[in-house]
């Protein structure tokens, strides 16, 4: 069975700053993996690495069995399989939620605008916001916003989808809308690779959890080992301090 | 701390702050009114009005001054602008390319356009024929104008772009490459449009500059219907020896770049209030 993703040996580096410092992950179809650790560990860099919005400095990243890293491949291709949500939402502000939507089933899938609306409407129905079609981005909450972002991508149909971090622009109280409509993906079967600080979310929705500090892999393996009973010393460390910040 | 604001004092004590704002504002009143009583006493307003603004002339200048004059202007300026819009999103895409020779042709084309005078570029297009035997600038003396103005303008409208494409987010280019558009259709579709509402307010205030500079026609050696306003008020100037012509013109343009000029402060207001 071909991986979902596969990364072998990857290094990245911005100038002398040596962000990933040789990763090693697969994850399978259909698996949800979290990605968790302090800032500045490198997980988002290692997340942009899958579809290349980062370009690695060395090393192999496999997404379905199709090299991404070598240079000659069709990499709009790849990424039209890829479904990415942002922290910052990046939705296109000068698009109703709607247009946000239909805009890559249009130009990219050339599906027609007839299809494209119904797909469309479906998936912003799917993430709890079909009452907000004709709205902008500027006048959506950040969870609607966020939660319009799920549907762009979700409308592509991808195999597998990163997550950088969703929830951690939203205001307390939006998180759980995102985190429900992320659990109801998982549960759906997509494949799930997710960047978050969400502890709750990772121990109850992740089959496999990954600690990354200091652009490397610390400690990987399912939830209830690494966040329930952690090996290593820095992940003991980490988890301290995220689910007891008062002590 | 109790001698804190003792030190803050002037020397002058006695004199506190309120009172010497106050005798400020006197000195300042009476320098205007003197400069005033001035202006009645030594100019000779009979003359001024004579040759500023003499009611028959300016009758004279009418119908002409609207029918042909402001709408040459117009025909020069709405050209110009055209073309120097999409030569300077052409430019401003170019200075941000990532292919090395595009950068510099676009870097040079900018430095030499908004360095040069316009009027000399003028100057230089009634040389065209000259230079390039044969060679005829479509359209006439209306080609010839709309040339000057729009090199001149995509200069500047180029660097109004470059702003306005590099304040899109980096963002949203990710997101719609991560959509899996191409580089180039990411641009169209999303980077584009957006740079193109957030320079609307500068874009408009470059309009005005351009209505301004249409005047530089004038040196085109442009003659009967071709004629702009500032064609127009000169020419009736020299006719009847009297420069109340050139105040007409000088209120018409008032009339049209006025209001452009509130309108694009406006825009500028709302463009802060949203998002």
């Amino acid at each position: 069975m071909t991986h979902a993703i596969e990364i072998a040996g990857l290094h990245k580096a911005f100038g002398d700053n040596e962000v990933l410092k040789g990763i090693d992950l697969t994850v399978e179809p259909g698996q949800v993996v979290c990605v968790i650790g302090p800032s500045g560990s490198g997980k988002s860099t290692l997340l942009r690495c899958v579809n290349l919005l980062e370009t690695p400095t060395k090393g192999k990243v496999f997404v379905e069995g199709v090299e991404v890293t070598d240079p000659d491949v069709d990499i709009d291709a790849v990424r039209r399989r890829i479904g990415m949500v942002f922290q910052q939402f990046n939705l296109f502000p000068h698009m109703t939620a709607l247009q946000n939507v239909m805009i890559a089933q249009r130009r990219v899938l050339r599906r027609s605008t007839k299809e494209a609306e119904i797909v469309a409407r479906e998936n912003l129905e799917k993430v709890g916001v079909g009452d907000k079609c004709d709205s902008y981005p500027g006048q959506l909450s950040g969870g609607q916003q966020q939660r319009v972002a799920i549907a762009r991508a979700l409308a592509m149909n991808p195999d597998l989808m990163l997550f950088d971090e969703p929830t951690s622009a939203l205001d307390p109280e939006l998180v759980g809308d995102v985190l429900t409509v992320m659990r109801k993906l998982a549960e759906e079967g997509m494949t799930m690779l997710v960047v978050t600080h969400e502890m709750g979310f990772a121990r109850e929705v992740a089959d496999r959890v990954v600690f990354m500090d200091g652009g490397v892999v610390v400690e990987e393996g399912p939830a209830s080992q690494v966040i329930g009973d952690p090996s290593q010393e820095r992940t003991k460390t980490f988890l301290r301090r995220v689910l007891h910040p008062e002590d | 701390m109790a001698d804190l604001p003792k030190r803050a004092e002037p020397a002058r004590a006695g004199l506190s702050p309120r009172k010497k704002q106050r005798i400020s504002r006197g000195v300042q009143y009476a320098v205007l009114a003197l400069a005033l009583v001035a202006l009645v006493l030594y100019a000779d307003w009979g003359s001024l009005a004579q040759n500023f603004a003499k009611p028959g002339v300016a009758r004279e200048a009418l119908p002409d001054l609207f029918t042909i004059a402001l709408r040459n202007t117009i025909v020069y300026t709405v050209g110009g602008f055209v073309f120097s819009f999409l030569v300077g999103l052409l430019l401003a895409l170019m200075r941000l390319s990532q292919v090395r020779p595009y950068r510099w042709i676009a870097i040079v084309y900018i430095e030499i356009f908004r360095g040069l005078p316009a009027l000399l570029i003028f100057l230089m297009i009634t040389f065209l024929p000259l230079a390039l035997p044969g060679f005829q600038v479509p359209f006439g003396t209306y080609g010839q104008g709309i040339l000057g103005l729009g090199l001149v303008g995509a200069a500047y409208q180029a660097e109004v772009f470059r702003a306005g494409l590099q304040a899109v987010p980096k963002g949203q280019t990710e997101a719609a490459r991560s959509l899996g558009m191409s580089a180039t259709r990411a641009q169209v579709t999303v980077v584009i449009p957006q740079a193109i509402r957030m320079v609307i307010p500068p874009t408009t205030n470059q309009f005005v500059a351009l209505l301004k500079d249409s005047s530089l026609v004038l040196f085109l050696g442009v003659s009967g219907e071709y004629v702009e306003l500032a064609k127009f008020g000169n020419d009736l100037a020299s006719q009847y020896a009297n420069a109340t012509p050139i105040m007409v013109a000088g209120v018409t343009y008032l009339i049209v770049t006025v209001p452009l000029g509130y309108l694009a402060s406006r825009l500028e207001g709302r463009k802060g209030r949203s998002r």
